[in-house]
């Protein structure tokens, strides 16, 4: 009897994921972020397309490493020649530092609104062309009738949407897919030689709608997301984000003493 | 071909109506305005009133005194007239595209083919008259089939409209020498032999009126009747992409505003498809009855012959249209085409790049709204020093010359002023031990480096950059400079210029 409960339970889920938006990618249409373990915390173990992703940063340092981060996850999907519209307050971003990422800085747009309501508005406009691939908005407040407004124009479009929310003054919910937190990690020196390594990040799930939350340690060389052997591997699902302090903690005293 | 109309406007007393319109009381009594003449004060120009008593154009102030002791007089204002015609030439785009302005005292007007938009020659006719006369202008005018026999009629004929050009003929034979627009000393001329009348010397030898009275009065002769063509000066260039949308009843919603937008969007674009064209800009104008033009304008960043797309840009400026008592014309003009590159359709619309239409219509949406400043992409340029490494790319099509280089690091994150900090850097051209920003010291773990990029002497003056990667004790990594040489003590030439994820 359980067992067939459980089958029960499989088929709903099966159909009502799609009903939230995680709607499986059409056939040839998928693409392969090489996120390895993270896609695993994701309802049918795939990275999220056509839905928006909320990245929370509260200082520069981990804003550019969500920056990298991105950078990694754009690549992929701008691949068949896909433009990004980014819209920004205070334009910091540098279209160079993405190139080492696969990205091509020439199909980044820029637009710059100081307001933030402009900010939302051409947001959810720009989420509604579908010839786009990825808008990133620097919306750093944002309620959830705002976050709202936005799924629902990714629900239409299928364009992939990224928050990028720096130092937001209340965490409430947002209507996104996911929350990301990205923390900048020290890099490790390959074999024999001096200077910096492959850039590494603490990659934090703080929220995931229907999956389950964790923290990984995420490198990017090769040209691809890379998960280091020797960092520690959470897979069990994390309860506090605080975790991300302790484990830069763990590391740093890890290549201190190794 | 169909036959030609033209109409002639003349506004017997101009200046002093203006006058008359904007002080009603002078309306009671007679006035001149004068000029000042070599000492002397000349009537420059008289109302009705003292004309009937004999005071016309030319005579001085003083005899005008003499005639009637209690006569007001105005100074004129220079260029009054031009002003005027040309205001009142642009009122009468309303009813032809082509005005022109027939100075110092009249309009002509190409009004081919306007008419029967109005119901005939004699209401369109009767229409300008009355709206210029509820205005308080004197005017006459005439319709005829040359621009010569309109100024004639309008000034010398008893008819209004004189429409079949057996008849104008006639008509004009009637008139005096005056009515062919000669000069004075020809006229002088046909009086003393007493030719009173256009009829008198029509018909005579052509080589005989040449030997007399010269080349002139032949051509005058020609373009009165038709045999030689007569050009207009249009106030306004003819617009070749223009649609016209007269309306009934004035409109002053912005609902009514958008049908109507949408109308003439539709008969536009429909138009410019056929010649394979598309609009980049585009300008509508309202007229509203009280005589003002309120204008609103569009911009795209690449052709477009998509009637809904253009209608989305200008939905965002309707409301900016005050429409006041309503608005009785909407003309739309496309200011700019461009050739327009036949796409063929999508089979699978997906990852079309930045040449996808949608991309360029949202585009047109987002600066219509921001403004053209706020949208930019960039190329790589050919400079290393990193503000210059990049330059905006001038529209979307622009593909990179040189590719963008990977072979060096550059951060994510760009400091658009380089910060000063304060560095502790114990061995010359060693990256830094530690450094301190904003009040938290950072100690430097790991670093590569330096990367020396020099200015461009030929472009600006000042010290080289020698750049470093760090990465500190948390693991956040930043890109420092030092600019110039090594020199010791000085602390304040260490800067942080970005921010590495």
């Amino acid at each position: 009897m359980p067992a067939a409960n459980a089958d029960i339970i499989r088929q709903l889920q099966r159909e009502i994921l799609p009903l939230q938006g995680f709607k499986p990618p059409t056939a040839g249409k998928a693409v392969d972020f090489h996120l390895g373990p993270i896609a695993a915390a994701f309802p049918n173990q795939t990275f999220p397309t056509g839905a928006v992703h909320e990245f929370i940063s509260h200082t520069a340092q981990q804003s550019a490493a969500t920056n990298g981060f991105l950078g990694g996850l754009l690549a992929p999907l701008m691949k068949n020649g896909g433009a990004c519209l980014w819209i920004t307050g205070k334009r910091t971003s540098f279209p160079p530092g993405f190139s080492i990422y696969g990205v091509s800085p020439d199909r980044l747009l820029f637009l710059d609104l100081r307001e933030e309501k402009d900010r939302c508005w051409a947001m959810e406009e720009a989420l509604k062309c579908e010839a786009l691939t990825a808008v990133i908005g620097e919306i750093s407040e944002i309620g959830f009738t705002g976050s709202r407004r936005l799924q629902l124009a990714v629900e239409q479009s299928r364009v992939t949407g990224f928050l990028l929310r720096h130092a937001p003054r209340h965490s409430g919910t947002v209507a996104s897919v996911a929350r990301w937190e990205i923390s900048p990690l020290p890099s490790e020196p390959e074999e024999g030689l001096p200077g910096i390594g492959f850039p590494r990040w603490q990659t934090t799930l703080l929220k995931v709608r229907n999956g389950r939350p964790g923290s990984w340690v995420v490198e990017w060389s090769a040209g691809r997301f890379q998960f280091p052997e020797e960092a520690v591997q959470p897979g069990e699902p994390l309860g506090m984000p605080q975790i991300t302090t302790l484990q830069t903690h763990h590391a740093t005293h890890k290549r201190l003493t190794g | 071909m169909t036959t030609k109309s033209y109409t002639a406007l003349w506004f017997r007393h101009l200046k002093t109506d203006w006058f008359q319109l904007r002080r009603p009381p002078l309306k009671d009594k007679p006035f001149v305005l004068s000029i000042s003449d070599h000492g002397r004060k000349l009537v420059a120009a008289a109302d009705p009133k003292a004309e009937s008593q004999g005071i016309f154009r030319g005579a001085t102030v003083a005899d005008a005194r003499a005639i009637i002791p209690g006569i007001e007089v105005l100074d004129d204002i220079p260029g009054l007239s031009d002003k005027l015609l040309g205001a009142l030439a642009e009122w009468c785009i309303r009813f032809t595209p082509i005005a022109a302005v027939d100075a110092p005292d009249g309009l002509l007007l190409d009004t081919t083919g306007c008419s029967h938009l109005w119901g005939g020659d004699r209401p369109y006719l009767q229409a300008i008259l009355t709206r210029l006369q509820a205005r308080g202008y004197d005017v006459r005018g005439a319709m005829a089939g040359t621009i010569g026999a309109a100024w004639a009629l309008a000034r010398f004929g008893h008819q209004a409209v004189t429409p079949e050009p057996a008849r104008q003929r006639e008509e004009l034979l009637r008139l005096p020498p005056a009515a062919l627009r000669l000069e004075p000393a020809t006229l002088e001329k046909l009086q003393k032999l007493g030719l009173v009348t256009a009829g008198h010397f029509a018909h005579m030898t052509r080589s005989v009126l040449r030997r007399r009275f010269g080349p002139q009065l032949l051509r005058r002769l020609d373009q009165a009747f038709g045999r030689e063509e007569e050009f207009l000066q249009p106030l306004q260039p003819i617009e070749q992409y223009q649609e016209r949308l007269p309306c009934l009843e004035p409109i002053a919603t912005a609902t009514g505003i958008g049908i109507a937008l949408q109308r003439l969007l539709e008969a536009l674009t429909k138009r410019v498809q056929k010649e394979g064209k598309g609009i980049r800009e585009a300008l509508l104008k309202a007229y509203r009855l009280d005589g003002k033009i309120e204008q609103q304008k569009i911009a795209t960043n690449r052709p477009s012959d998509n009637a809904p797309h253009l209608f989305k840009l200008f939905e965002l400026k309707i409301g900016e249209i005050e429409p006041d008592l309503g608005i009785e014309l909407f003309t739309l003009e496309a200011t700019k085409l461009e050739d327009l590159s036949p796409v063929q359709e999508e089979l699978w619309a997906g990852d079309q790049g930045l040449e996808a239409r949608p991309i360029a219509e949202l585009l047109d949406q987002l600066t219509g709204r921001f403004g053209g400043q706020c949208i930019r992409r960039y190329l790589p340029d050919e400079h290393h020093w990193p503000e210059r490494s990049i330059k905006p790319a001038p529209d979307l099509s622009v593909k990179p010359a040189i590719p963008w280089r990977t072979d060096r690091p550059r951060p994510t994150i760009l400091l658009p002023q380089p910060i000063p900090i304060q560095v502790t850097a114990p061995v010359p051209d060693y990256p830094p031990l530690l450094f301190r920003h904003q009040g938290k010291v950072h100690r430097i773990k790991k670093a590569d480096g330096p990367e020396r990029i020099q200015r461009e002497w030929w472009l600006e003056e000042g010290p080289h950059r020698d750049y470093y990667c760090v990465e500190d004790q948390d693991g956040a990594r930043y890109w420092l400079f030092r600019s110039g040489h090594y020199t010791g003590d000085r602390n304040q030439q260490w800067f942080l210029h970005g921010y590495f994820p």
